[in-house]
This record gives C-alpha cells, structure tokens and sequence, in this order.
C-alpha cells in the first residue's frame, strides 16, 4: 500500500530532485528550474493526498526500515505535521514557479545551485515537521539551514554578509536545541518523541528537564525569529534574492513555529510545559512584544522587502501568541495564521520581486501612481494580500485575527486582545501608505506622471502565482470554516 | 413567492454591475447604463420584500458557515427592509444626479467612482440584511473600504488627509466593534440579532457589560457621528457631492445608527440597557452632540461643512431617539432616519448644484441665487424648514415622536435639547436662505439653473420629503413599519 509510505514519499521526493537537478544542471542549466517545480509539485499533491487519507483514517506512524523505536527512527504524519506540510509544499510549488524569471535576472548561471538548495532547504523543512526523533529534527534542522544560508547568500551585494550572520546566530540557536534535546536524552534514554512524551511526566520536577525546554525553546525561538531573537531576519529577507525570500520567508519561521508547537502540545504538553517552567507565559508576552515591535519598525521601513521582514516579526508573533494561549481557539487560530501568513507573505514578496523585476527597486518612497498602469494585477495582488494582513473581511487575514481574538477572550487575556487589535491598525498604517502612493497621484509632482505610463506587467510565469495566491486568499477567507473544523480537531487535549 | 434569494441577489445585483462598470470604462454613457440598472433592480428587489415586512416576517437565508456555528446569515426584517429601502430607493436619485454631478464637473477617474460607489450600495444593503453581527462586521468593513476610494475621489492634498483621517476612525471602529462581538459570542455563545436582545439571559459582571458597551459604542459610534467620534464626518466633505449626499447623510451613517439600534435592540436589548443605565450614558452623549453640532454648524461658512455638521446633530436626534427606550422614543428615531435622508440628501444635491453651476462653495457667496437656480433653492427651503421640524414636512412627525417618546418616559430634558436644537437649525438654515432670496446677488447675469440632471432629483426628493410629512404612510407604510419595528423590540422583552 502506497498510503502507508506517505509520509516518508513526501521527504524523499525533495532528496530524489535534489540528486536529479545539479545532474540535469549541469548538462541543461536551464532544466533545473522545471525540476524544482515538478518536485515540489509532485510533493504538494503527495501532501494534499496524504492530508485526505490522514482525515479519512487518522494518524501514520512510519519506521523506516522497518525498525521501530527507539532502535529506528520514526516519521509521524499526525494533524499537525500533515497541515504543516501542506501548507508548506504548496506554497513552495507556487513561488518556485514563479522563481525562473527572477533566476535568470538576478542570479544568472547559477540557477543550478539555487534550485538544487531549494531542494535540499525543502527536505530539511519537511523533515524537520514529519521526523518523530527529536535528534533526528535537529539533523533536517541542519539541512534546512545550511540549505537556507547558501540561498540567503544568493542576492546583492550585501546578502553574503546578512547571511553570514545568520550563519552564527542560526548555528547558536541550533546548538542551543541540540544541548536542550542532549539534557531530555540523559534524563529518559530515548529520543522518540512519543516515547519520551509517556516518560516525562516523572521527571517533571528535574533540573535537567527544566533546562532542557527552556535550551530548547530559546534555540527555535532563534529560528522562529521570536522577539528579542529575531536580528537576523530583517537583512537576511532584505538583500537576499527576491526569489529566495519568497521561498524562506512564509516557510522558514513557520516550521520553527511548528516545533515549538510540538514540544508544548505535544511533548510535555501544556500542564506539564508550564509546571516545568512558565514558558507559555514568557513565549506569549515576547510574542505580544514582538507584535507591536515588529509593526513599529515596519512603519518606519522606507524599503519594500525590508518593510514585509518586520512584519514577518511581527506576524511570527501572532502565531506564537496563539500557541502560548493554549486553548482550542488559540491553537486553531494560530494554524490558521500559519496558512494565512504563509500565503500572504509569499504573495507579498512575489509582488515586491515582480517590483524589481520591472524597476529594478523595490524602494517605495519611489512608488507612484504610475504603477497601477504599468502593474495592474500585481498591484491588485498586492491590494488584496495587504488587506488581508490588515484584516478586513471577508479576506482570510480577518479570520485567524478572529480567532486569535476569540482565543485571548477565552482566556481573559485583554492586554493581549488589545496587542491584537491595535497591531492590525499599525498595519493599516504601513500598507495604504503604499497603497495610496500607488492609487493616488502625487499632488506634488506633474501629474501627467500616471495617464502616460505604458501597461508593462510582468510574464506570466511570474502574474500566475502571484495572482493565484491572491485569490486563496478569498477562497480561505470564505472555506475557513471548514478549515478551523479541522484544526479544532487536531487540537491535541 | 419564495423569497429566500431575494435578500442576496438584492445585496449582489449592485456588485454584479461593477464588472460591467469596469468593463466599459470608456464609454461613459454606457457604464452610466449600468449603474442605473442596478440601482432600478436592486430598489425592485428591495421592495419585492416590504409586503412581508409589514406583517412582521423575515426572510431569513443561511449561506455557508463564516466560522464554526456562526453562518453567513441575511435576515431581512422588518428594520432591515426598512433601512434597504431607503438607502436603495435614495441611490436611483443619486445616480441620476451623479451624472449631472461628475459630468457638469469634469470630475477624473469617474469609472472609480461609480464602481466604488455600486460597492458601497452593496455593502449598505448587506449591513441592512446582515442577521448576526459578524456578518454585519464584514459588511461594515466592506463599507468602510469602498467609500475610502470616495473620500480621496479628488486627490488633493486635502482629500488625501481626509481619507487618512477617515480610515483611522473607522477602521478603528471596525476593530473595537470585532472586540465587542468576540465578547458577546464569548458570554453568549451566539451573535444572531434577536428582538429583545441576547445578553438578558447570560450572566455577565456589570463591569464587563460596561466594557462591552463602550467597545460597542465606539465601533458604532464612529459612523453614528456621536460626539467625540464625529471628526471624519467633516473632514470627509472633501468627497464629490453625491458621496457627501447619499453616504454622509444616508447609507455610511445611516449604517452608524442602525448599528445603534442593532446593538441596543438586538443585542443588548432594551431591558438590559434600561437595567444598567446604559441608556442615560447614550443619552448624554447624543444629547450632547446635537446641542454641540448645531452650535458648531454656525460657525461653518463652507455649506457642505454646515450640512456636514448639521448631520451629526440629527444622527444624534436618531440616537437620542433609541436611547430613551420607549416605544415611541424609538418609533421617532427610526422615522428620522427615513425623514433626515430625505431632507438631507436635497440639502447636499442643492449644495453640489450651486458647487457645479455657480462653482460657489461658501455662505457667504450665495447672495441672490435664488433668483438664477429656483427650483433647487425652492427645494432647499423645504429640506432645512424639515431638519428644523417645521410642518407639514417629514422632519416635524418624527420630531413629534421623538419627543412624545422622551415624555412616555418621563425625561424633560431630552424634550428641551430637541425644542432648541429645533431652533439652533432654523438659526442657521434661515440665513442662507435669507441671503439666497433677499440680498442682492452680484455676477450671476450669465447664469442659470443647474442641469436637469441635477434639479430633478433635487426636485423629487423635496417632494418626497412633504409628501411623507402629509403623508407618512405614503408608498412604503414607513409610520407602520417604524411602529412595528419599535413594538417588535419591547414585546419580545417582556414575554
């Protein structure tokens, strides 16, 4: 049977083109484009298969070579993984595809490299949501940097820099988790998760437990770039390739997301996460910090990607926040915000790389009416992501803030409810700041400026994607119920 | 008939339009076509309802599910029905007049302007039908996004602030209101508009009714003009003309205060509101605006920011009206909102032609255009002797109730506020028109009266505003339907 081996298919179909693309690459550069298409292509609809099987009968647990735990090593495709995966495969396909323009523009001749990383960046992101070994997650964990650092390198003058940086406070982060996962493995012999999620509970008064969540929440607090832990992120999204930007950003900080919510939720769960240390507590308030900050310092951007970076910060906290109220609302509408989030940054980027493409600068104190001529689907594109992050219905944005909402209102929590709120307003404030530089002509300047400009769009290859996550943004906004129907159902207690 | 649909394709008739409007962006009789058509459709479809309003009945239409156990629900009733028509039936004017408006005034950019205007129209209707309050949250948001495009329609420097201004209020508004309905779904487990309102039944602390009264009162607040949150209002008059009349005198504030009667019909309810002294907290503040916006109103030599400031003391009147929770109090206040759009709307269609024809903006420039523009400055007394609540016009009968309803409830100084509001607004319409007719005129030899685009609708709706005085049952059975309304919200309080 096929279906059982889902969960591993999917990670392999990364490893499979990572292999085929520097062997095509090198004889036909121009394949390797294609081929990260296909395979992320192939590793959407394997996603999209297994969600469907998952929801018809239930959790897999798979041991590869048969080997159970703790002698093998296991990939777990429950709720959480399978939506993770989802989401991320199918983001990926669609910024992949839009990525042969850009490659061929901003890095030209090495499209082969690039894609291959991609690839390889990929597997290490599913890994790390599917792997049920918290020592084999920091191995993927490692993929995916390593990965993410050379993609990260690939852009201006600047990125080698901006990565190398990352580089160091990545690889601390990773440690970090490595010595935190070292402490549970002295403490209970094994490193299966659903193994280890049975012993705990008897440890839960031990030192080294304490030390090993708090280690292990700060290590992918780096990597989720939760505030204060986030100074990597704005130069690396900033002078990174569009491409790769559109690819790391939705995805990246998400999968770490997707960790911290295993150890909580999963793991120790949220009695004992709290009686070990009040890490929900702590998580929450950075998270609402974060929110704020992030929307601050988007306000003050004057650069179009490095404006969407912060409000990575910033959205990243949403997600966190929702973690760390841990109830079902919460839960639901922080995984709503991770579909959301992901589909809205990726749309966002693509709009700032279409940008470049056309006027070699994404610098929006040089935005003006010319461009609803010049650009009038990625504009509109850009119309509908932006106020989706704003959260206006019936846009999808407003549903997971909806339930976000809900969530801290279950808790009682008004500090947060607020931070909510008012973050949707500062970012009302950085997106009609662009909006209305682009739709309104400058009263400053001859206004002949926008009646003259020609239509200059950019490809199809590059109009598809973006435009087609716009429209999911409808399309989640009006199915989100049956959506949260289901990640009420994942919800773990 | 099954009017289940009815509801929807009255709410999508004027979004369908918008495509076409696009579409034939260049060709401007055309696009002009269609938004007429709408309108006609949408007022058809609007009234294919009234019959069963009148006895009571709903129409009600679950779509899909928003969110788990909240669907996308339309329920036309009887306010519901109440509010679409007049705000579909107003459009048709406007529509007309809008072709005069943007043409005579060479306005740019007018296929965004009609769409954005045929989206605004949808959003209204959609807030009138919406049967919970998240689905009125997206219309509500709906609204506030299409008329942005209105606000700045000139893009001025002005026009520009305006809309930043505009969009900080109400969207502000918009996430205080989100608040407010997470909490009610939170104690409540529902968010359906009931008569007699839902939060009688659970049992909430008095502090966190308070909390979300306030949370309630700024998300509808805003729109509603109650002083302090009135700000955009004027500063929104930077808008066309037709913006100003059908949006900022009927369907973007209207919506305020039928919000307000939602939230304290339907939501609240009236026995709560009574139980907690909410209402006198209304009642200050929409006493307070009134007195306030008519002494401002006189300060404004601009006619639009007179009007403008006008508006935000009879929104008030309304508001006043539902905050006294007697059955005529409320009874008044929802005929004034049939009564203050007409009148209101021949107010700002006079002040748009005297704009176009005679490009005159201030008071103080309007000597002797009554003799050049008749017919609208004829229209014009009759709009500003309604606001001051002279007979036989509409304005007087609702004034007539609201104050009836202040003394069913024993309250004396409402009675008071509303008597010299009354003639706060004959102090300062009765200048303008002294000046129109009586004071000599310079320069205006080579004028006329504005296009017959413009002064028929005028024309009309002044009439309308003296027939429903005459004859308030006239057409649509508002003074029955605004009675039913009113009686719908007590008798289900006390069962």
């Amino acid at each position: 049977m096929i279906d059982s081996h889902l969960p591993a298919l999917i990670a392999l179909t990364f490893v499979l083109f990572a292999i085929l693309i520097p062997m095509f690459g090198l004889w036909k550069p121009k394949s390797s484009q294609p081929l990260a298409v296909l395979g992320s292509g192939i590793a959407s609809v394997l996603s999209l298969y297994a969600f469907a099987t998952y929801l018809q009968t239930g959790s897999i647990r798979y041991f590869f070579g048969g080997w159970e735990p703790p002698v093998g090593i296991e990939f777990v495709y429950d709720g959480l993984s399978g939506f993770f995966v989802l989401v991320i495969n199918t983001v990926a396909f669609f910024v992949l595809i839009h990525s042969r323009q850009v490659a061929r523009r901003e890095f030209p001749g090495k499209e082969m490299p690039y894609f291959a990383l991609a690839m390889l960046a990929l597997l290490g992101f599913n890994g790390m949501i599917l792997t049920g070994d918290l020592f084999n997650l920091y191995v993927f964990l490692e993929i995916s940097s390593l990965a993410s650092y050379g993609l990260i390198a690939i852009g201006s003058r600047p990125a080698p820099y901006a990565a190398f940086r990352y580089l160091i406070i990545g690889t601390a982060g990773g440690t970090l988790y490595l010595l935190g996962v070292g402490f549970l493995y002295t403490v209970t012999g094994t490193l299966n998760i659903i193994d280890m999620a049975a012993m705990l509970p008897t440890f839960a008064t031990n030192t080294s437990v304490v030390a090993a969540l708090v280690l292990m929440v700060v290590g992918i607090g780096v990597k989720a770039a939760l505030f204060p832990l986030h100074g990597w992120l704005p130069d690396s999204y900033t002078f990174a390739s569009s491409s790769s930007t559109a690819l790391i950003a939705p995805i990246g900080t998400k999968v770490a997301a997707y960790i911290l919510f295993r150890i909580v939720f999963y793991l120790f769960g949220v009695e004992l996460t709290d009686a070990v240390a009040p890490i929900t507590t702590v998580i929450g308030i950075l998270a609402a910090i974060g929110i704020l900050y992030g929307s601050i310092m988007a306000i003050a951007q004057t650069e179009m990607k490095r404006m969407l970076a912060y409000s990575s910060v910033s959205q990243i906290g949403y997600i966190i926040m929702g973690l760390s109220l841990a109830n079902p609302l919460g839960f639901a509408g922080a995984l709503l915000h991770v579909l959301n989030h992901a589909v809205m940054k990726a749309c966002l980027f693509l709009v700032a790389g279409n940008l470049r493409m056309k006027e070699g600068h994404s610098d929006i104190s040089k935005f003006n009416d010319s461009y609803r001529k010049k650009y009038p689907w990625t504009m509109a594109s850009f119309s509908v992501a932006a106020i989706s992050m704003v959260g206006l219905p019936p846009l999808a944005g407003f549903f997971s803030k909806w339930y976000l909402a809900l969530g801290t209102i279950d808790n009682e929590n008004w500090i947060f409810l607020a931070v909510i709120l008012i973050s949707s307003l500062l970012n009302a404030v950085y997106f009609f700041r662009i909006l209305e530089k682009v739709y309104m002509m400058n009263p400053k300047k001859d206004q002949k400026e926008g009646s003259d400009a020609e239509r200059n769009e950019v490809g199809f290859s590059m109009m598809f994607p973006t435009s087609v996550l716009a429209i999911a943004l409808f399309v989640i906004g009006f199915a989100n119920a049956a959506i949260v129907g289901i990640l009420f159902n994942i919800f773990p207690m | 008939m099954d009017l289940t649909l009815v509801p929807l394709l009255a709410i999508l008739s004027s979004l369908a339009a918008v495509p076409f409007i696009l579409w034939s962006s260049s060709k401007p009789n055309l696009r002009e076509t269609w938004t007429i058509i709408a309108a006609l459709v949408k007022f058809g479809l609007v009234l294919t309802l009234l019959p069963s309003a009148l006895n009571g009945e709903s129409v009600t239409l679950h779509l899909f599910d928003l969110a788990p156990g909240l669907p996308f629900a339309l329920n036309a009733d009887p306010l519901g029905v109440f509010f679409a028509v007049i705000a579909s039936g107003l459009w048709i004017f406007t529509s007309f007049y809008s072709i005069g408006y943007v043409r005579g005034h060479k306005e740019h950019k007018q296929t965004r302007y009609y769409a954005s205007f045929a989206i605004c129209l949808s959003a209204t209707i959609g807030i009138a039908f919406s049967g919970n309050l998240l689905t009125f949250i997206v219309f509500y948001e709906l609204l506030t996004l299409a008329t942005y495009p209105l606000v700045i329609h000139t893009e001025s420097d002005d026009a520009i602030k305006a809309g930043r201004k505009y969009l900080s209020f109400t969207l502000t508004a918009g996430l205080l209101l989100i608040a407010a309905a997470g909490m009610v779904y939170y104690y409540t487990g529902t968010l359906d508009f009931t008569p007699g309102g839902v939060l009688g039944d659970a049992d909430i602390p008095y502090h966190m009714i308070l909390v979300m009264f306030i949370l309630f009162l700024g998300g509808v607040g805003v729109k509603a003009g109650i002083m302090p949150l009135h700000g955009w209002l004027p500063a929104a008059m930077a808008a066309p003309t037709p913006v100003s009349a059908l949006l900022h005198a009927v369907a973007v504030v209207k919506s305020g205060v039928f919000a307000v009667l939602r939230v304290v019909g339907y939501v609240f309810g009236v026995d709560v509101m009574g139980d907690y002294g909410l209402n006198e907290i209304l009642i200050v503040l929409a006493g307070a605006t009134v007195i306030l916006a008519s002494l401002i109103a006189f300060a404004q030599d601009n006619l639009k920011r007179r009007l403008a400031y006008s508006t935000v003391g009879h929104l008030s009147y309304i508001v006043l009206g539902i905050a006294l929770l007697t059955p005529l109090g409320i009874q008044g206040g929802i005929m004034h909102i049939a009564a203050h759009a007409t009148m209101k709307i021949t107010l700002f269609f006079c002040a748009g032609a005297i704009i176009v024809n005679l490009h005159r903006t201030e008071i103080s420039n309007l000597n002797g255009i009554a003799k050049v523009m008749p017919w609208t400055m004829g229209a014009f007394v009759v709009g500003s002797m309604g606001l001051a609540g002279i007979p036989p016009i509409n304005g007087f009968f609702s004034k007539f109730f609201l104050i009836s309803g202040s003394l069913e409830g024993d309250m004396m100084i409402p009675v008071i506020i509303l008597i010299v509001s009354g003639l706060l607004n004959a102090g300062y319409f009765f200048p303008i028109i002294h000046r129109a007719y009586f004071k000599k005129g310079e320069g205006l030899e080579k004028y006329g009266e504005a296009s017959p685009f413009m002064v028929v609708p005028i024309v009309i709706t002044a009439t309308l505003s003296v027939l429903f005085g005459l004859f308030p049952n006239l057409f649509f059975n508002f003074f029955d339907l605004a009675a039913q309304i009113s009686a719908s919200l007590f008798n289900s309080a006390t069962p």
